[in-house]
């Protein structure tokens, strides 16, 4: 193989996946099933981490949609995703226009450190995300107690 | 199994109030081992919802991945006096509810 070819060949493969990146995350296949094939588009979610964890066993979460919450325009449902639990798909919320304002507050665990994601939905039928990276001292225990 | 619910006693129509709820339940992951090493069953509450006069303004799926004794903490609009009534179900099929009233003035 010419220098040239292989260069223009390693330019291609890693182009490619940027535009990929662009779109959705590495994340999770999880993610684009729940889409079901529509564009998840980073924006309008907030999610709020702590930096640090000490414990893995119970960590703040708070997910905030930017979002009038009118009946023809609300978020419908809150998903949460773990790059490293065993449980990928933490916890799904349903909310609707009587919601009023589009914001949980939960407490989850984390197997290690890791990034967390939150998918929300729209009354439009459009995803939106926001992930977050954390450092978890010490994870929640899979195998002792 | 015990919850505790907090939310404004009284509140204006059309306001939005803030509910947050604990529940007291083990949230058992299903990885864990006990002292003689058999695995420990998993039992989470998989379902929470809340009502508000009968009408489902939340609904929420919970797996190992929530702490013990979860709280969530949402927000709804407060339409009329009535209840808030939040049911939910564990692996073990054991259910819980409880409800608290709210006034809401004009």
């Amino acid at each position: 193989m010419k220098r040239r070819d292989f260069l223009a060949g390693a330019a291609g493969a890693l182009a490619f996946p940027d535009t990929a990146l662009a779109q959705v995350d590495p994340l999770d296949p999880l993610v684009r099933e729940l889409a079901n094939g529509a564009p998840v588009r980073k924006g309008k979610v907030t999610l709020v981490l702590p930096q640090l964890a000490d414990n893995g066993n119970s960590v703040p979460i708070r997910i905030t949609v930017d979002s009038p919450m009118t009946a023809a325009d609300h978020v419908k449902s809150i998903h949460l995703y773990s790059e490293r639990n065993p449980v990928p798909n933490m916890a799904n919320f349903y909310l609707g226009p009587r919601a009023g304002k589009a914001e949980i507050n939960s407490r989850v665990r984390l197997a290690g450190s890791q990034r967390v994601t939150a998918v929300a939905k729209l009354s439009d039928g459009s995803f939106w995300y926001d992930a977050a990276p954390i450092v978890v001292t010490l994870s929640a225990c899979l195998d002792e107690s | 199994m015990a919850a505790r619910i907090q939310i404004p006693r009284d509140a204006k129509r059309g306001e939005v109030i803030e509910v947050r709820i604990l529940i007291q339940h083990p949230m058992e992951t299903g990885y864990r081992h006990d002292d003689v090493g058999h695995l420990i069953k998993r039992n989470v509450i998989n379902v929470l919802s809340c009502r508000y006069s009968g009408v489902e303004v939340f609904r929420a799926d919970l797996s190992s991945g929530i702490s013990a004794n979860p709280y969530v903490q949402f927000y709804t609009v407060a339409e009329a006096s009535g209840d808030l009534e939040f049911n939910w179900i564990d692996d073990e099929g054991q259910q819980g509810s409880e409800r608290q009233f709210i006034v809401v003035k004009g």
